[in-house]
């Protein structure tokens, strides 16, 4: 995984993040989210929030919803299973919610670890009633976030945008 | 119990909100969200019927998006117990404006009273410590109770108190279990449009 240097698909997301006005960022790190993490620590208007385990992302940024904010969750796809029963708090009050997974497991991994996880996150955000997008180029990106963020805040949607592996590159070992 | 618990949950919970102006309340599912409802229906709680474990950081994202406000989360052991790693999380924020409530009888009362962590020594006032709360303590007697303003703005902290409760469980009383409808009043108490 190379460090970006232009403006990048990383840039996008962030972008599109402060042109809708998120401010809270709950997160557990991600090699795949390194670069937008330090972005968002270096903006002033956003607030970083570091996690101990995925779903409490998903209950902050009900509160932050509650207060009037807006919050985007980052995981990445080994995450995503142990949110199963906190989603259920956005169905049940119609909040608004996006997250941004970047995926392991998938294309060119090394650890067999991340692969079961990785075939379950689409699925898994798919039974709890959470709309998938996924991003395979970095074109797609900055609009699938764009668009992501729009149809949530504005109409309360529930979705997971998925960053593939192929995307984000494998990691070296 | 190490020392003989006298308060009563509803009698705690009507005493912490009795002044409670304008301030923000999440409640944990269960008990705590009937003890909340029967000391006073308030457009601004939130009360929760699931999501077992989310009350504390739904109070320190809703504390961060309204720093001006005061947040109290009142909840019980074992909710607090099942998103333990929120007070890391919360320790790491500092949010001034979030005081978090536990009533702690000791049991799982909503499930046949079966006993808790802490009726096993688990000290969750000292696991706040320890996560950085400056602002933590136990509340064993009415008399510490009534001295205890837990609504004040410190800006020291977060703050968390355990308050040791019998295992008295009084009558349900029932809020509105529509999720949709408590979100959005809640949102319209403080001005914000519906969506």
């Amino acid at each position: 995984m190379t460090e970006p240097t232009a403006h990048s698909w990383e840039d996008d997301i962030f972008d599109a993040l402060k042109n809708a006005g998120v401010s809270q960022i709950p997160y557990v790190p991600d090699a795949g989210h390194s670069h937008l993490i330090r972005r968002v620590h270096g903006d002033p208007d956003m607030i970083p929030i570091v996690l101990t385990t995925e779903e409490e992302g998903i209950a902050s940024s009900c509160g932050a919803w509650l207060g009037g904010k807006k919050s985007v969750l980052l995981m990445q796809s080994s995450g995503v299973g142990n949110c199963v029963n906190m989603l259920s708090l956005l169905t049940n009050c119609n909040f608004p919610f996006v997250t941004i997974v970047s995926m392991r497991g998938e294309y060119g991994e090394f650890n067999s670890w991340q692969v079961p996880m990785a075939r379950a996150t689409p699925t898994t955000f798919e039974m709890m009633g959470i709309e998938v997008m996924r991003c395979n180029s970095p074109d797609e990106v900055g609009p699938t976030v764009d668009a992501a963020l729009y149809a949530a805040f504005a109409s309360e949607q529930r979705i997971a945008i998925l960053l593939s592996q192929r995307l984000i590159g494998r990691k070296e070992w | 119990m190490s020392q003989k618990v006298t308060i009563e949950r509803r009698a705690a919970v009507k005493h912490l909100l009795q002044d409670r102006d304008n301030r923000l309340v999440i409640c944990g599912l269960g008990s705590s969200t009937y003890d909340v409802f029967a000391a006073g229906d308030h457009h601004a709680n939130f009360y929760l019927w699931g999501a077992m474990g989310g009350a504390v950081m739904i109070g320190l994202g809703l504390a961060i998006a309204e720093p001006a406000r005061q947040v109290v989360v009142i909840t019980g052991d074992g909710e607090a117990l099942m998103g333990i790693g929120a007070l890391a999380t919360v320790a790491a924020q500092k949010p001034g404006n979030l005081s978090i409530i536990v009533l702690d009888n000791e049991h799982f009362g909503e499930t046949g009273m079966q006993k808790s962590h802490t009726s096993h020594g688990v000290d969750l006032a000292e696991i706040a410590r320890g996560c950085g709360f400056l602002n933590s303590q136990t509340i064993y007697d009415y008399e510490t109770l009534n001295a205890f303003s837990n609504l004040s703005n410190d800006p020291a902290g977060p703050r968390l108190v355990v308050v040791k409760i019998n295992s008295d469980n009084p009558p349900r009383a029932l809020p509105n279990v529509d999720g949709i409808y408590i979100k959005t009043r809640f949102r319209q108490w403080l001005g914000h449009h519906p969506c």
